[in-house]
């Protein structure tokens, strides 16, 4: 090991996703990249699909009937679940922002993802 | 009758170009002693050759920053029953974002220079202290007080910070916060040290800075106060009141 290996470089963004010595505003900041990651893969998957109209309706009721397969319907709900987590959890980052809550952020978290949970277990029950 | 605890210290070792390592050392310890009274006594009686920054033990100095089982910790105030149990391991590294000196010390001259570019203060006059129950109105003798700042430069929450790990060029918790000290209003030149890419808009919010901070100097608080006072200031000087 050399003696750059303890000094920042952007290299080290793996370590954002690390809980092990962090505490509950890290473990809300690794929370909202991995969610912002996924709901930037699924933005570029939703156009892909989307330019499947171009071909045409069979090109697009294909792609429908896969809807159906239960590894696509857990991506929805895993599309579901990111958008609430990361929605909630970016209004308490624009509250403490401004000076609203900074000293109840960890509460401010709680409370946000028990919404959050509690939104997309309503939605789990109705989808399945 | 002392309670006796016995323990693993793994100490983190890395003498100038060579591979990394932990050393363990097996201790008895009281468990109301402090992390840094373990280290101190694994170099004593086990290893002379282990190197750390120490110096008050009573947090004042704030050199003794170390990361203590994953966590950033200052040594000297932290109590091993806190951090360990009997029959257990201790693990003890340095500071993280740092370049290591060797073993447990690392090079906080970056850190120092980026406090200075702020004009972080030692001492600061007690009016314009952050206190308890502070008078409504000051009179004029008091501003001949000064207190201590808080901030005692541990650097801890330079370490925890997760956005100082991918981006050298940010100020970082410790010197927004001494710029957050000084008020915009009064010190208007850091406006343009702290309202651009590596300032005060690179925080995202994770208040490790404030878990971690020995000193109660609340880091992460001061940061969204600052960007308040940079808006303010940017509305001032849209509006000509600058």
């Amino acid at each position: 090991m050399d003696q750059t290996r303890n000094q920042p470089s952007a290299g080290k963004f793996w370590s954002w996703f690390i809980p092990v010595g962090r505490q509950v505003g890290g473990w809300a900041f690794a929370l909202n990249r991995v969610t912002a990651i996924g709901l930037t893969f699924y933005l570029f998957l939703h156009l892909a699909v989307l330019s499947l109209l171009a071909k045409g309706p069979d090109g697009y009721n294909g792609f429908l009937a896969l809807t159906e397969n239960p590894i696509i319907k857990f991506g929805e709900w895993a599309v579901v679940a990111a958008v609430f987590l990361h929605g909630l959890n970016g209004i308490r980052i624009i509250l403490t922002s401004f000076g609203v809550g900074v000293t109840r952020q960890k509460q401010l978290f709680y409370g946000f993802t028990v919404v959050a949970v509690l939104i997309i277990l309503i939605f789990t029950i109705r989808m399945y | 009758m002392t309670e006796n605890w016995k323990i693993t210290l793994r100490v983190y070792r890395q003498k100038e170009n060579q591979t990394s390592h932990f050393d363990d050392f097996q201790m008895d310890v009281n468990p109301d002693e402090y992390v840094l009274d373990a280290v101190e006594r694994a170099w004593a009686f086990h290893d002379r050759t282990i190197c750390f920054r120490h110096a008050c033990h009573h947090s004042t100095c704030g050199a003794c920053g170390m990361r203590v089982n994953g966590v950033e910790k200052l040594t000297c105030i932290t109590l091993i029953r806190d951090v360990t149990r009997n029959g257990a391991t201790l693990k003890v590294e340095p500071l993280r974002n740092f370049p290591v000196v060797s073993d447990l010390a690392v090079d906080m001259g970056v850190f120092y220079r980026k406090m200075e570019a702020v004009g972080a203060r030692a001492v600061l006059p007690v009016t314009e202290a952050e206190i308890e129950d502070p008078p409504s109105k000051w009179d004029a003798e008091d501003s001949q007080y000064i207190r201590l700042s808080d901030c005692i430069e541990c650097g801890l929450c330079m370490s925890a910070c997760p956005i100082m790990a991918t981006t050298p060029e940010y100020l970082g918790p410790a010197p927004l916060a001494a710029a957050q000290d000084q008020g915009l209003r009064r010190k208007p030149e850091l406006l343009s040290v702290v309202d651009c890419e590596d300032g005060v808009w690179r925080c995202h919010s994770a208040f490790e800075c404030t878990a971690v901070c020995p000193s109660f100097v609340e880091p992460a608080r001061r940061i969204m106060n600052l960007r308040v006072q940079v808006v303010d200031m940017r509305l001032r000087k849209l509006f000509g009141k600058a």
